[in-house]
Parts: structure tokens; sequence; C-alpha cells
């Protein structure tokens, strides 16, 4: 294994988050039934022409300047020729020779902390074909036209990544940027970012490349590096033992942990590729260019690297709220609205990621905005409300119940702190156990977490728990 | 009435001397008595028309009518007209209902016109003799023996036979010029972009333009006005501005550079139809006109580079005839690959299926570059030399066929030959300009007629041109003697 080096690139399909598709008005939300959303134009009537989507424009351009491409202006839509039922004019509207980004690099970073660079061939534009349904139409096969013209962006990287470690990272890599451009929804369940990835083996220290097997249409980063792992492996061993790599496309089955040759699509050799006569070479003047330059938000790595220094958050978590645009502007918010960093780093990354994963509220606002669990953070860290307390204050925020100090008050959650309640609680406990008191005087310290239990008892879970073992320390001792 | 100009007729109409209802029905009944022996209409949609024509009426009686309100016309069967079979000629949509109108045909609509119904034509306006249709071939109203020219034949038989006052039409490598020459009418083919393609069944997107066929060029100006303008679902129409054609057609022409390319007047061309076409630029020489001989060298080359590109775009642009979703589907395929083979072999006829192959033969790999590559070098050359042309000249003045209207039969067997008719109409569609074709002196009892090409969005010069030499000539209102 050693002595073979692994040659990775990908190339990443991206949906576009565009409300209506690449080239019609039709719209493009995900789960419609059967061609609902599918116009004269993604039907391909005859004498229906496409016009381009200048928001899917705007969005490649933004991708563009946010890895630091070239835009070509004019960029080209090319027709790609086959005949399948989902494909509805016959071709697929994409880009060839001339797409809309070229080049631009993106920075992965490793568990070891190691960063390198990922060079960019190009990204171009190309709409979505529709899809078939085999179930449920006794022998004969339907097609749903839906998904036939949502934009994609395809962006291609060369052929620089030495280990499927590395595939995963510049797949996240590339996720975090297209979310947080907001280009992209990012969701991969519904194949709104999935991946095919070329791999190849040669041995150390040779320049010519591998014959490379493409794996098709991965939609997680756990399953991208253990496919190509599977694939490392299975290729090495061919080639150990004598055997000829073939160039061909396999799929990855997650549940076998293994890839598999895919069967051959017929009619796919020649594409007969030419410029759509129907669309005008699209120009992305100067002024756009910049206008969006100026435009484009900040990038999760580099917002890690604020959050930890402005904010003074430990590494992992910042890397955890850069993992989605949403929660890295929640936790500014929360900040913003005067809770603490580090509390609401732990709380957010916690307890509020565990109440969206409960109630699979995934990509979904919080039902607790920044505001509120601002105050509930405040009241923790005042001492108003003791941590475990605030979990069920947070439990009924989540149900709508109203805000942090309403709940507290309304559940009778105040946390009682130094005065006459407390000294009472103790007395009462001390005077009721007589014999544990003596025992803790004479030196079985570990007892003091028993006089706390008991207070908390009595105080019926109001009383701030370190305020009562101060006390009973103070108490137990004077005697 | 049938005599009339359509923009005689306009005036009749708002004169009160007629209704839209009595016009079109007498368009109706001619259509009924006549077209039996020229065949061209592939649909008659007379109960839309009386309709149309009873709110046309209720819209003048209100003092809401537009100038061409009330006036029957005729559409190729290559626009989309909603409720209405829209077949492009082809077996492939004789079941297609379109449930949309082509741009063309709703802004026509919105003028008030009356529609007769769908005119018959090549097959995907594949042919330059109307005998590629699956709906039989249309024959010349001046000799029913001879093919009235294509694509547009059916428009353009209809016009001269007066079953219409004027008839949509569109023009790829001559498709209305041509046949509006073969019938003795007027076609004007617009710069390319100036009328929108949303609804026009496309054959080669690159050159298709939607045009018209009318009695004289003021009504080809008139419907010109209606017709033209920016269309946002057409990203290859232009954003330019609209004249009044009728009012700017009567321009003086005194001083005009009238441009003569040798390349037009070859040996190719027949004797008859030179001698027309230089009495009529003598004509324009006596209101002014000043005759300059130019050359466009790269003219030889048109022909053989349009066969290219059109065929390369024909061959994509008519895939989504697969048989999935609409059209014709053959019975009991056995597998996807015999439903997409067998629904295309039954569906397309025998012309369509030849340039079918030769443009994905162009357009193959290791092809491409030789074939397609070369005939888009070749098109930018002819495009130069009609720019360099424009510098010398405001007009140029050029037969429109080489040939007198032919023969049904004589030419199906020599598809090269049938080709090489569109010569001269041919490099105006591969450099996108605007093409005028009129009605000049018939030889031997057929119709001849002369072309003025203008330069980019110059449409107003042509037809000024045009109604000038129409207003000292009546070729244009001659009607066959078994129409008259």
């Amino acid at each position: 294994m050693s002595e073979w080096e692994t040659v990775i690139g990908l190339e990443i399909h991206t949906q576009l988050s565009t409300r209506s598709k690449l080239f019609s008005a039709a719209s493009t939300q995900f789960g419609a039934e059967p061609n609902r959303q599918a116009c004269g134009i993604d039907l391909a009537l005859p004498g229906v022409l496409p016009v381009v989507n200048r928001e899917a424009i705007r969005m490649a351009v933004l991708f563009g300047l946010s890895v630091g491409a070239k835009i070509r202006t004019p960029c080209v839509f090319a027709r790609k020729n086959y005949f399948y039922p989902d494909l509805p004019r016959g071709y697929q509207i994409s880009q060839y020779e001339l797409p809309i980004v070229e080049g631009g690099t993106v920075e992965i970073e490793l568990q070891d902390g190691n960063r390198r660079q990922i060079d960019l061939t190009r990204a171009h534009l190309e709409e979505d074909a529709g899809k078939l349904l085999h179930e449920g139409y006794a022998g004969e096969s339907a097609v749903d036209l839906n998904r036939a013209g949502v934009p994609l962006m395809e962006i291609v990287s060369e052929p620089q990544m030495r280990s499927p470690e590395e595939a995963s990272a510049y797949m996240r890599a590339v996720h975090g940027i297209v979310t947080f451009l907001e280009i992209c929804d990012g969701n991969m369940e519904q194949g709104s970012f999935r991946c095919d990835a070329n791999i190849s083996m040669r041995r150390k220290g040779e320049t010519e490349l591998g014959v490379k097997v493409e794996l098709k249409n991965i939609n997680s980063f756990r399953f991208v590096e253990r496919a190509l792992r599977y694939e490392q492996q299975r290729q090495v061993e061919a080639l150990e033992s004598g055997q000829p790599i073939i160039q061909e496309t396999r799929q990855y089955d997650p549940a076998g942990d293994r890839t598999r040759p895919m069967r051959v699509k017929e009619y796919a050799d020649d594409y007969r590729y030419f410029p759509d006569p129907d669309l005008l070479p699209v120009v992305v003047d100067q002024a756009m260019q910049v206008e969006l330059a100026e435009s484009l938000p900040e990038l999760p790595q580099a917002r890690r690297a604020r959050l930890v220094e402005q904010y003074a958050l430990a590494a992992d978590l910042a890397a955890v709220l850069v993992q989605s645009r949403q929660w890295a502007d929640y936790f500014e918010a929360t900040v913003e609205a005067g809770a603490n960093a580090s509390t609401a780093a732990r709380w957010i990354t916690g307890e509020v990621f565990a109440h969206m994963h409960k109630h699979s509220t995934e990509g979904v606002e919080p039902p607790v905005s920044a505001n509120s669990l601002a105050q509930l953070l405040k009241c923790i860290d005042s001492g108003v409300v003791s941590n475990s307390a605030a979990k069920e204050v947070l439990a009924a925020m989540w149900q709508g119940e109203g805000e942090a100090e309403a709940i507290i008050e309304a559940r009778g959650l105040r946390q009682v702190g130094a005065g006459a309640d407390l000294d009472q609680w103790v007395d009462q406990v001390i005077e009721a156990h007589p014999a544990e008191a003596a025992q803790y005087r004479g030196g079985k310290d570990r007892l003091l977490g028993f006089f706390v239990g008991q207070v908390m008892k009595a105080s019926g879970g109001k009383a701030d728990p370190k305020q009562v073992s101060e006390q009973l320390r103070a108490r137990l001792q004077k005697d | 009435m049938h005599g009339r100009t359509l923009l005689e007729h306009a005036q009749a109409l708002q004169a009160g001397e007629v209704s839209s209802v009595e016009l079109t029905k007498s368009y109706l009944e001619r259509i009924r008595v006549h077209d039996g022996s020229i065949n061209s209409f592939i649909t008659v949609t007379e109960e839309q028309a009386l309709a149309q024509a009873e709110a046309a009426d209720r819209t003048r009686s209100a003092g809401e009518a537009g100038s061409l309100t009330g006036i029957p016309l005729a559409h190729k069967d290559i626009f989309c007209t909603r409720g209405v079979k829209t077949s492009c000629g082809s077996r492939m949509l004789d079941n297609f209902v379109s449930p949309y109108d082509a741009t063309v045909v709703e802004r026509l609509k919105a003028a008030g016109m009356v529609m007769l119904g769908k005119t018959n034509m090549d097959e995907f306006a594949m042919g330059s003799s109307n005998e590629t249709s699956y709906y039989g071939p249309v024959r010349n109203p001046w000799d029913p023996d001879r093919v009235p020219g294509g694509s547009s034949g059916g428009s353009a038989a209809a016009v001269a036979a007066r079953l219409a006052p004027a008839a949509t039409a569109t023009d790829t490598g001559g498709s209305i010029r041509q046949p509006a020459t073969f019938c003795g009418v007027t076609g004007l083919k617009p710069t390319y972009g100036r009328v929108s393609r949303f609804g026009m069944v496309a054959y080669a997107s690159s050159l298709d333009q939607g045009g018209m066929l009318g009695v004289s060029a003021e009504d080809c100006a008139a419907l010109l006005g209606a017709m033209a303008g920016f269309d946002s679902r057409d990203s290859t129409s232009v954003d330019h501005p609209v004249p009044d054609y009728w009012r700017e057609s009567a321009q003086p022409i005194d001083g005009l550079r009238l441009g003569l390319p040798k390349e037009f007047f070859d040996d190719r061309l027949d004797a008859g139809i030179r001698a027309s076409v230089e009495e009529a630029v003598a004509a324009w020489e006596g209101q002014g006109a000043k005759p300059v001989e130019i050359s466009l060298s790269n003219l030889s080359l048109a022909t053989p580079a349009y066969y290219v590109i059109a065929s390369a775009e024909c061959s994509s642009n008519l895939a989504r005839y697969d048989g999935v979703r609409y059209g014709h589907r053959c019975q009991d395929p056995d597998d996807l690959e015999e439903l997409f083979c067998r629904s295309r072999e039954e569906g397309f006829g025998a012309e369509v299926r030849r340039r079918i192959m030769i443009g994905t033969y162009a357009l193959s790999a290791g092809y491409r570059d030789a074939y397609y590559g070369r005939a888009q070098r070749v098109r930018q050359l002819i495009r130069q030399d009609f720019q360099q042309a424009f510098e010398k000249v405001d007009v140029i003045a050029a037969p429109v066929s080489p040939v007198l209207p032919f023969k049904l039969g004589e030419k199906t067997q020599d598809p090269v030959a049938m080709y090489l008719i569109d010569c001269y109409t041919i490099p105006v569609n591969l450099a996108g300009l605007p093409g005028l074709s009129l009605p000049a002196r018939p030889v031997d009892g057929l119709p001849t007629g002369v072309q003025l090409i203008g330069n980019y969005f110059d449409e107003a010069r042509l037809l000024g041109l045009g109604a000038a030499w129409q207003r000292e000539t009546d070729w244009h209102r001659q009607v066959p003697p078994e129409f008259a």
C-alpha cells in the first residue's frame, strides 16, 4: 500500500436555491406531486424556448468569486444531445467549452489540523433531468418532470486529492462555501449536494495517471470516504496481483460497504455538443462582478477563525458552529443579545442542537429566537436559575410557553440564594441528621453531597446548589 | 371583395362598407370552393373565425378598432395556436393540439385579426416545393401541375389564390421569399430577431425567422408593425424600436444606392427571370436610385454551409419528438429503443430524416470541426461580405430564385438540385438580414420575382422600395385566372 499513491478528483453537483428553474418559470420546490411543477418549456412542447434564469447566473458568479476563480464572460450554454425519456428536449442544456467559472481554489483542513489548497478546474451551470418511476405502473415506466430543468452547478476539482480523508474534507469545505453563500440548501438527503468521485492509483514517483474509476452519485461525507477507501483497497489489490484496472463507472453500496460496477447507459458515447442557438452567450459585466464581490459573506474558515479570536471560543466549538451559516448567525445573535459567549456556544451546540435533532427540524428556524435564548442564558450566569432548571425552562420555551423569565416565575424555578429560607433549610437538615453531621465533622467529607441533596430536596429544587454547599460547609464546621 | 389588398380591406371595414363577419364569411366560402384544387390549408377554423369576426365587429362598434381589427388571415401551420391542431406538416404532430399561442399569433389576435385556418407547408419547414408535407403537396394556383415553392407553399398559394388576404410564414433558407416568387405575391423575411420565435416550431434556431406573405409591400408593412418587437420569452429576439412601417415605407428613394451583386446574376439564373429583375432595377433607377455593381465573393459557399448548420440544428431541435410526451407514438414497442426509433421513423418523412442524419453526422465527434465548425466560419465570412457591401450600398437587389416554378415531382428524386434552388435566398439567412420578395414581370405565364436585401432592421427601406415599385406596376395585383 505504501508504495502506491492515490489520485482523487471530485465533481460536485450542487442544486442552486433559485425559486424557478434554470430555463423556465416553473417552481423548484421539492416534493410536489409528479409533473405538477413542469410547464410547457420543461415538457419541451413544440415551439417553446428556454430563457436563462439570471438568479442562477448570479449564484454561479458568487461562487466563482468566493473561490478566487475567473468569471468567464461571455460564457456559453451548449446542448448535450442524447435520447432518454427523462430528458424532454432530447438534449441537456449545459456548458461545455466555455463555462462560467474557471479555476479557483478551495482550502481544506484535515483531522490533524493540516491544511491544503485544492485547485478547481471549473464550475458550470446545467439543468437537471426528470425522474423515471418504475413502481406501480404494471410493466411500464412513468416520467416525472418536476426535477427537469432544476438548476445545477457542477464544481470540478483537479485530481489533487491524495486520500479519501482529503476528498471528504474537500466535500465538506465546498458544502460550507455554498451553504454560507446561500446558493445551495446543502440538503444531501434530497440530493441538493452530491458528488461523483474519480479515483486512480499509481506507483509513488510516477507522473502518469493510472486508469480511473468513477464513483457515481455519493450523497454523504462519510460515504465518499468509505467508498474511496474501499476502491483504493480494491485497486491496489488488483494492481498488485497484476490485474488491469478497467475504466468504468461504479456505485457505492453503503449497506455492503463496497462498490459495484454500474449498468452502462446506452446512447451515451457521443453527445454531439454544440452551442445552444436558442440562448445568447451570457455576459457578466464588471459592474455586476464588483457588486457581487462586495456582497460576499464571510466564509466558514474565516468565520471560525474570527469566532475563536473574537469570542475566545474553543476551536472545536467554533468548528461545530460554522458547520452551518444558520447556527453561526444564531450564535452571534445570541451573544449580541447579551449572553456570555462561552455559555452561548455550549448551550447552542448542546441543548439547542439536541432539541433541533429531537424535533427533526433540520434546516428550519429554531422556535426559540436568539434573543429569547440570550435572556435564559443571562439568568443562568447571574444565578437566577440553576443549570438543570434552565434545561426545563428551555424545553418549555421550545413548546412555545413564553419567555424565560415568565416560565421561571410560573414554575417557581427561581434559584434561592443566601437568606432566611436557605438558613432555615440548612438548619432543618442538620437537625434531622445528627449522626451524619457527627460523621462529617469526624472527617467523612463525602457526606457533604448527602447534605446538599437533602437541602435541595427541602427547597423543592429552588436552592442554588453552590450556595447550599457553601452554607453547609460553614455551618457544619461552626459547631 | 377578394381583389382588395389588406389595407383596402381595412379602409372598407373602417368606412363601414363591410363587416368583419361578412369579410370572413366570403374568405371562408372561397376556401371551401377553391382549396380543393390547391390544398393550401391543413386546418380551416371556421367556427373560431366567425366568433373572432363577431368580436371584431363589436370592438369596432365600441369605437375601439385598430387598423387591423376584423381582417382575416391564415397562419402557417408552424405557429402554435391554442386549441387548434399545429401539425408542422408532419405526421409526427398530426395529433398535436397546442395548449398555447405563439407570440406572433397572440400579437395578431390582440390586433383584432381573424384566423381563417392553418396553411400547408413542407414538413417541419424542410423543403423548397411543398412536396414534403404529410398532408400532400400544395399546387401552384397559376398552374396546378407546378409547385408553389416552399416551405411556406400553403401560405403563398392561399394568398395568390386570394383565399386569405395575407398569411404568416417562416423563412429559414428562403421559405417565405421563394414561394412568394413562385406564386406571385409579396413576402418579407425580417431581420433575425425582429419577430419572436416563441411558439414557432423550430427547424434551425439560428436561421428561422417569422414573417408574412401578402398582396402588397404595404400590407406586409402593416402586418410587420403588429408582429415585430422584443419578446422576453425569446432570448434571440432583439430589443429594437418598432417603427411605423406603414408610414416609413413611403420614404423617397432618390439617391438610394442599389447594389447588384454579380454572383447573383451568374449563369445559373434563368434568362427570363434575369430580364424581369433588370426591369425592376431599371424602374427604381428611373425613380432616382443609383445601381452599383458589387461582389459577395463567398456566396458559392453559402448553400453547403447552410445545409450543414441547418441540419445540425434540426437534428437536435427535432430530438424532442420521441413518442414519449406527445405526438406520434408507434404501436406496441418492445422496449425503449424501439419506442424511440420506430416512433421517429414512422412520424418523420424522408426529407426530415435525411436532414436529421446529415446534422447528426456533421456534429459527431471527429467530424464536428470539419463540418459544423467550418460551416460556422463560412457563415462569418458571408456576414462580413454583406457588411462590407453595406458600406457601399443601401439596399441590394437580386433575383429570388434561379428557376421558374417547376413541375411537381420534377426534382424530388434529386435532393441536391432541390437544395440549390435556394442559393439566392440562403445567404440572407446566414447573415440574419431582412429580405423582401416582390412579384415581377411573369415569364411564360409563370410568376417571377425580385429580391431586396437590406441591412439589419432596415425593413422600412425595403418595404418603401417595394411600395414605390408596386405603385408603378400591377404584377402584385394579378390573380390566377381560375381564382379571379
